[in-house]
């Protein structure tokens, strides 16, 4: 059995799809699919502590060997990865149920969970690949799926963003494709850890610079680093409450994976004299990233707008842990991709409570919501303050991780951008507890309190916990992303910052 | 010889991109986008890569021309516009991605050569063991449906996900799935009589044509996809020409929908039963003591979860769009 | 023959560049997917033609032939065009609702119309 685990929370979700479509009644379908994803949180979370036992797990399919077949090499990255789509998946498919029934006609119901499932097998594939090409393909599973969820938002505007997304995102799909190209024409071979090895060997060729470029490039545009956020805001805004929920806590998450694994795994940027221009590019786009998104969000009358901007943002402190470049901005930018899912799925989902109860996410509409749905709205301020970074909260260790990696380089100037970036959180969080308990709403001078259903609000609650408990027990996610870290840029640096290296050992370096 | 119908093609490609470039009627530049296909199909042909060439004829030239024509129908021509201003950015955009392209060619190896890393480090095993591994002469075959065979299961699942995105996109309030048809029988306007007979002795023909290239694609060009869009094409056709209403009749949504489905659960049941066995996802070896014989009924299987799967999710996207246009006749 | 070595490869830059720019520079949402649909068929062609062998035969095994065309780029191609189709219906599918809508496909009109709501 456990050497059939490496593929089990891909093959849940992949098999599950349409297993679900076969279905006839959207309630079996809810509960199919959330099953589905919860199964395969529990495969992950087992692949996770047989990664840190016993180190990579190979899965060679259909018994060929690598390269010439495709195969699965999870290390602690690829669980950790793996676990947190799998988990937050898994939280709101169970939730969702009144959400979508609230916004979703019911004779597409049982097609939505198809896509849902169909999302998350694409996402768990990506993230469980050690195959280029094949991770392309599962990247448009989940491209498409999520596609066609954005498109079942309520206004027509729901259309246009979802085209326009599915426009960028197919060129930024496409690139990627090129990119690959490339780099098969000069290595012959699409396995990621044969890659890495035949590359280094090409030396300084232009093919492999354009080929970096066009997966970079590519990745960003699915990452929505700015300046290729354009598809975002209006994705996020328009998409389903459930669906933003389910897609802000993971999809970027993944490409930010794509784009770790591709960067040190496969071209060694470390090593590679392109490492200075490239960490200057990602430490200014990721610091635009912040103060752009963050000043955006600030000025969003609608709620949900503020939390895409501010998305934006948050990618863009894990573009500048990424641009560091050293083990602890990586464990930095992996510890904030952990957090930060935990942030955005306790938000969001809190506010796909609060569009059933009033109707919108305006936030003229939402004064007085803190005496109607009070505990949504404490879900909202801790996932806030988390988002802002006070300590006691997740958001807390990413930006002392964050800061910390930045001084360690000496980069002072970055330091303080970072901090000050928190600071402009804090308006726009600040703007939501105003108005829900500060500002009384005259037309209803009082609303007897109707709190979420009750599946939603155990999944708002549960999310908004995690980021307390994770603030405080920080083993899982400071642990693991250190051994991922250093097992990347295959350094035993991780202890670097005072904490105890990994007590997970065996990440396996390529 | 070849060098020279491979310049011909390349340049007649070119032409055809510029003139989509400069067209701004959506029905020419439909035509455009299938001669692009067609061409595209003839030069894979140059390049040995027959396989790719017959599914590109099918999808470049045949389906996606179709999609856009159906289309153009629901939504009307729309007038051509006049060019507005020179579109800076985007030609500032492409000369900066062309450039990145064009330095990314030059420590390329050179097109052709036999000795490129390309031919020389994972291909060679597919060319020189397949015969004896897998036992069928297609190579193409051979990678796609067994040493990549994950590869391909990610692909029905594509195609799956297009139908069931086509299906969420397009559906309307009311109706579960692509088409129910709601308009009497007949009240198709313009019986064409000739094109009727002639297609009712075709499509049987056309059907059979299917099953030939689903079973002949571990000996020729040919496999599960290309099987599954020829098999649509007949269903298509009959749409055409007798209307919607009487298509969904013979061919029910409702089956095709499921059997959408079924492909996907045939291909990955194959894989399964490996794993039941104690062996990896889509091991073959374990439908027979003989690792060759495993192979073939392996491959059988998975292609045929394949052309199930496509040519239901093509007619379903048929039905979806054909839908949206009778209901903007209508 | 240095020139001509590449030039396969050029041709097929500036096929991309033909499509990608009708995908960005174009507003009716229906030319943009054509024009994605070039841009994808031509990376095709550049994968294809890495493929190819000079002197190569067809990757089906025959008797007496020994020198092959890489079989593999094949492989990747077929699902390619596969995902350029289904993105291309899924694509047409949103561009029907969006008509009815907004009873346009150019997406200034969709802006303007957006922007006076």
């Amino acid at each position: 059995m456990l050497s059939q685990l490496a593929l089990l929370p891909v093959l849940l979700p992949l098999i599950g799809a349409p297993a679900c479509a076969v279905l006839r009644r959207p309630t079996a379908a809810w509960a199919f699919a959330s099953t589905v994803a919860v199964l395969a949180f529990v495969a992950a979370a087992a692949l996770l502590q047989a990664t840190a036992r016993q180190g990579v797990i190979h899965y060679a399919f259909g018994g060929w060997a690598a390269p010439w077949g495709i195969e699965y090499r999870i290390d602690l990255l690829n669980a950790f990865v793996l676990l947190l789509v799998s988990g937050i998946a898994a939280v709101v498919l169970v939730a969702s149920r009144a959400s979508v029934w609230h916004d979703i006609a019911e004779n597409r119901r049982t097609l939505f969970y198809v896509a849902c499932l169909l999302c998350l097998a694409g996402w768990l594939g990506i993230a469980a690949t050690g195959d280029a090409f094949n991770l392309f393909v599962f990247l448009e599973i989940s491209s498409l799926a999520t596609y066609a969820l954005v498109a079942c938002g309520r206004d027509r505007q729901a259309l246009v963003a979802a085209f326009n997304y599915l426009v960028m995102g197919t060129i930024g799909a496409t690139f990627i494709l090129i990119g690959i190209g490339f780099i098969y024409m000069l290595t012959g071979t699409l396995n990621m850890a044969d890659l890495a090895q035949r590359l280094p060997g090409l030396g300084e060729s232009r093919t492999v610079f354009a080929a970096y470029a066009f997966i970079v490039v590519g990745v960003c545009l699915k990452l929505a680093l700015f300046p290729l956020h354009l598809w975002l805001p209006g994705a996020y805004t328009q998409a389903p409450a459930i669906v933003t929920a389910y897609v802000a806590a993971t999809a970027t998450k993944v490409a930010l994976y794509v784009l770790i694994r591709f960067s040190f795994s496969v071209f060694h940027l470390e090593s590679s004299r392109l490492a200075l221009s490239l960490e200057a590019v990602f430490i200014s786009l990721g610091v635009v990233a912040v103060f752009a998104g963050s000043l955006v969000a600030v000025f969003a009358s609608n709620l949900k707008r503020a939390l895409a901007w501010s998305s934006i943002a948050q990618i863009g402190y894990m573009a500048v842990g990424v641009g560091i470049g050293t083990v602890a901005g990586v464990q930095a930018s992996l510890i904030h991709l952990f957090n930060h899912a935990l942030m955005k799925g306790a938000l969001f989902l809190a506010l796909a409570a609060i569009a059933m109860r009033v109707g919108g996410n305006e936030l003229q509409a939402l004064r007085g919501i803190g005496r109607r749905m009070p505990l949504t709205s404490a879900a909202i301020v801790v996932a806030g303050i988390s988002l802002i970074g006070v300590p006691g909260t997740a958001g807390f260790i990413s930006k002392w991780y964050l800061v910390t990696a930045a001084l360690a380089r000496e980069q002072w100037l970055l330091a303080l951008l970072i901090v000050a970036g928190s600071l402009l959180t804090a308006v726009y969080i600040w703007r939501f507890v105003e108005t829900a308990w500060l500002d009384q709403n005259p037309a209803q001078p009082a609303t007897p309190p109707q709190e979420a259903p009750p599946l939603l609000l155990a999944g708002t609650l549960l999310l908004a916990l995690a980021n307390i408990y994770f603030g405080l027990d920080t083993r899982l996610p400071v642990g693991t992303a250190a051994g991922a870290a250093a097992g990347l840029l295959g350094d035993s640096a991780a202890g670097l910052l005072g904490h105890p290296p990994a007590p997970l050992p065996g990440a396996g370096a390529p | 010889m070849e060098l020279l119908v491979n310049s011909v093609l390349l340049m007649l490609l070119v032409a055809t991109a510029g003139a989509l470039v400069v067209v701004r009627g959506l029905l020419a530049s439909t035509m455009l986008t299938s001669v692009y296909g067609l061409l595209s199909a003839s030069f894979f042909v140059t390049m040995d890569a027959v396989d790719v060439a017959f599914t590109e004829a099918a999808v470049g030239a045949g389906v996606s021309p179709l999609l856009l024509l159906l289309t153009v129908a629901a939504i009307g021509r729309g007038e051509p516009r006049a060019a507005g201003a020179l579109p800076i950015l985007a030609i500032v955009l492409v000369t900066i991605t062309g450039a990145l392209l064009i330095i990314g060619t030059l420590d390329m190896p050179p097109f052709g050569s036999a000795d490129a890393p390309a031919h020389t480090h994972v291909a060679p095993r597919y060319l020189q063991l397949s015969g004896e591994e897998i036992g069928i002469p297609n190579v193409v075959t051979s990678v796609l449906a067994s040493y990549r065979a994950f590869d391909t299961l990610g692909e029905v699942l594509v195609i799956f996900t297009a139908g069931v995105a086509v299906l969420l996109i397009l559906a309307t309030p009311g109706q579960r799935g692509s088409a129910r048809p709601r308009y009497t029988p007949g009240s198709h306007s313009e019986p064409h009589t000739i094109l009727q007979v002639v297609s009712k002795i075709l499509i049987p023909f056309i059907l059979l044509f299917a099953l030939y290239v689903q079973f002949h694609g571990e000996y020729g060009p040919g496999g599960g996809f290309q099987a599954g869009v020829i098999f649509a094409s007949g269903i298509i056709l009959y749409g055409l020409l007798y209307g919607l209403p009487t298509v969904c009749r013979v061919v029910r949504p409702a089956v095709v929908e499921t059997l959408a489905a079924v492909g996907v659960l045939l291909y990955g049941t194959t894989g399964l039963l490996a794993m039941l066995d104690g062996r990896p996802f889509l091991d073959y070896s374990v439908f027979a003591a003989n690792p060759v014989l495993g192979q073939h009924i392996g491959i059988l299987l998975v292609e045929l979860g394949v052309g199930i799967t496509v040519a239901s999710v093509i007619t379903v996207i048929y039905y979806a769009f054909a839908n949206q246009f009778e209901m903007a006749e209508g | 023959m240095d020139v001509l070595s590449y030039f396969n490869y050029w041709v097929v830059v500036v096929l991309m560049m033909l499509g990608f720019f009708i995908v960005i520079a174009r507003a009716n949402l229906v030319k943009k997917l054509i024009g994605l649909n070039i841009f994808q068929t031509s990376v095709f062609i550049l994968y294809i033609s890495t493929g190819k062998v000079a002197g190569g035969a067809a990757p089906i095994l025959t008797e007496g032939v020994t020198l092959y065309s890489n079989p593999l780029p094949h492989v990747l191609i077929l699902t390619a065009i596969v995902v350029g189709i289904a993105t291309t219906s899924v694509g047409l599918a949103l561009v029907i609702r969006i008509h009815a809508a907004y009873g346009s496909v150019n997406q200034n009109d969709i802006l303007q119309q957006d922007q006076q709501c």
